[in-house]
């Protein structure tokens, strides 16, 4: 295997257990920092002003990206278009820690995401099932996250993902070795990634809940369920009290069957953002790119 | 032999299961209560040394774990862990600071800095794998270099403290952990 991408694959291991911040600006930036976030994730809106504003969304501002990685010390990931790998090879070159090809910005290509191995810089991409997370690691993804629907504050997507994933690697753990051909044809994906799965009983890389995370709750019951880390978004910077709210979410990662600890957590942490429901929304973000 | 491995963020699940296949007895630490147990030797893994420094305050750990430190309890750092180990940190703010160094976090750059080598550690070639790795800038008092790359430090000990950039939990080379047994079997 390429040494480049067992990097990569490291690094999110070094993430694990940690909780990854949406940041638009690099005051936001240091405040999460300050909270314990274990990376960022920098861009001009959040999903929720994202969804609010309509439009097409993009990459943001190189300029704007390398502020933030002035103000902290922690990884700095950015978002490109999927398949957008132009916009990919912008953000290698301002030595982005992780890309995130994510269909929170406006697809750039509705048949093929970006051929990742071609790139040294890593990739987290999203995924609503085990077919989807094998096909992204297939095409060199080295994290993948839950693509619960972004800037809703609504878990049930997140929820709905993880349980989904995690039956179909119990599944696949239950076969014999000679049914895995067929496995790997009804999955559309490589054989190699399904034999993995099937020796493993996990996913080849780290999995991160993302989408909707907006309380320690949230966080624990994602945690409880299997995801080795959190993405917040919209949920802290769009709830009353960013500093409390950051804080508690990193500490209820941590201590996620606890709780004593995490009803501590839970308490008088302010408004929490307000939300949408699934039935409300026109666009499904998460039915970008499969 | 029974070893608690910090569990507050980061690398501890790679570090308990490198430390079972030796045949130590690992668990996590995540909270006070974890640590009211006997234990022979402390690690303190690869993640982020920001948010292991503020959880370890948080959870009120920082202060019983400082004072088991200090009292000779055996310790390894590696990476982030080597970090909050340091007495002085460029570019970030000490933890524990009982291992007399100074340590520049993020030395060799972000993720596309990051790189694996093999150097002399104790004697022997083994694999080091680093991942915006830290090095030691300088070392103070009775602080012993173990390894360097590349003309800086990457190594080091210092009574029963001991710290690498790289992360030996990812290697199959056992070089780090047997110095490591040795410490725990001496105090």
């Amino acid at each position: 295997m390429n040494e480049q991408y067992q990097l990569n694959k490291e690094l999110a291991q070094m993430l694990k257990g940690g909780v990854i911040m949406d940041v638009t600006t690099p005051e936001q930036a240091e405040i999460a920092q300050a909270a314990g976030a274990c990376a960022v994730m920098a861009l001009e809106r959040i999903p929720a002003d994202i969804r609010a504003a309509g439009g097409v969304s993009r990459m943001s501002d190189p300029a704007m990206i390398r502020s933030i990685q002035e103000a902290v010390t922690i990884p700095v990931m950015a978002k490109c278009r999927i398949g957008h790998f132009a916009e990919a090879q912008i953000l290698e070159a301002i030595e982005i820690d992780y890309i995130d090809e994510s269909e929170v910005l406006s697809p750039a290509d509705d048949v093929y995401h970006v051929d990742k191995t071609k790139f040294r810089v890593p990739f987290v991409c999203g995924a609503k099932d085990l077919g989807e997370a094998l096909r992204r690691i297939a095409e060199g993804a080295s994290m993948i996250r839950t693509k619960g629907e972004p800037g809703t504050g609504d878990i049930v997507q997140a929820v709905r993902h993880m349980r989904k994933m995690n039956s179909q690697i119990r599944h696949i753990v239950s076969l014999s070795g000679d049914e895995l051909y067929e496995e790997a044809k009804q999955l559309q994906v490589p054989y190699e990634l399904v034999k993995q799965v099937h020796e493993s009983g996990r996913l080849p890389v780290v999995n991160f809940a993302a989408g909707g995370v907006a309380t320690p709750a949230d966080a624990a019951l994602m945690m409880q369920l299997g995801a080795e880390g959190v993405f917040v978004g919209s949920g802290i910077f769009k709830s009353g009290d960013p500093k409390k709210r950051a804080s508690a979410i990193v500490q209820a990662v941590t201590n996620y069957q606890d709780a004593k600890l995490l009803a501590e957590l839970s308490s008088g942490l302010g408004e929490a953002m307000v939300g949408i429901n699934e039935q409300e929304i026109a666009v499904l973000m998460a039915e970008r790119g499969k | 032999m029974r070893i608690g491995v910090l569990a507050v963020q980061g690398a501890f699940a790679e570090h308990i299961a490198a430390l079972k296949r030796l045949g130590a007895d690992a668990f996590e630490i995540r909270q006070l209560q974890d640590i009211s147990q006997d234990f022979d030797g402390l690690v303190l893994p690869g993640g982020e040394s920001t948010v292991m420094n503020k959880l370890l305050h948080d959870l009120g750990l920082f202060q019983p774990l400082k004072a088991k430190i200090e009292a000779g309890l055996p310790v390894l750092g590696t990476c982030a862990g080597m970090i909050l180990l340091a007495k002085s940190v460029e570019g970030g703010i000490p933890c524990f600071g009982t291992l007399d160094m100074t340590v520049k976090r993020n030395a060799y750059g972000r993720q596309l800095g990051s790189f694996v080598c093999k150097e002399q550690f104790a004697g022997q070639e083994i694999t080091m794998r680093f991942i915006r790795a830290p090095y030691v800038e300088s070392v103070e008092n009775s602080t012993e270099i173990l390894a360097e790359h590349g003309g800086k430090i990457i190594a080091v000990r210092q009574g029963n403290q001991l710290a690498t950039a790289f992360h030996p939990e990812l290697t199959e080379d056992t070089a780090v952990y047997d110095l490591f047994f040795k410490s725990l079997a001496k105090s």
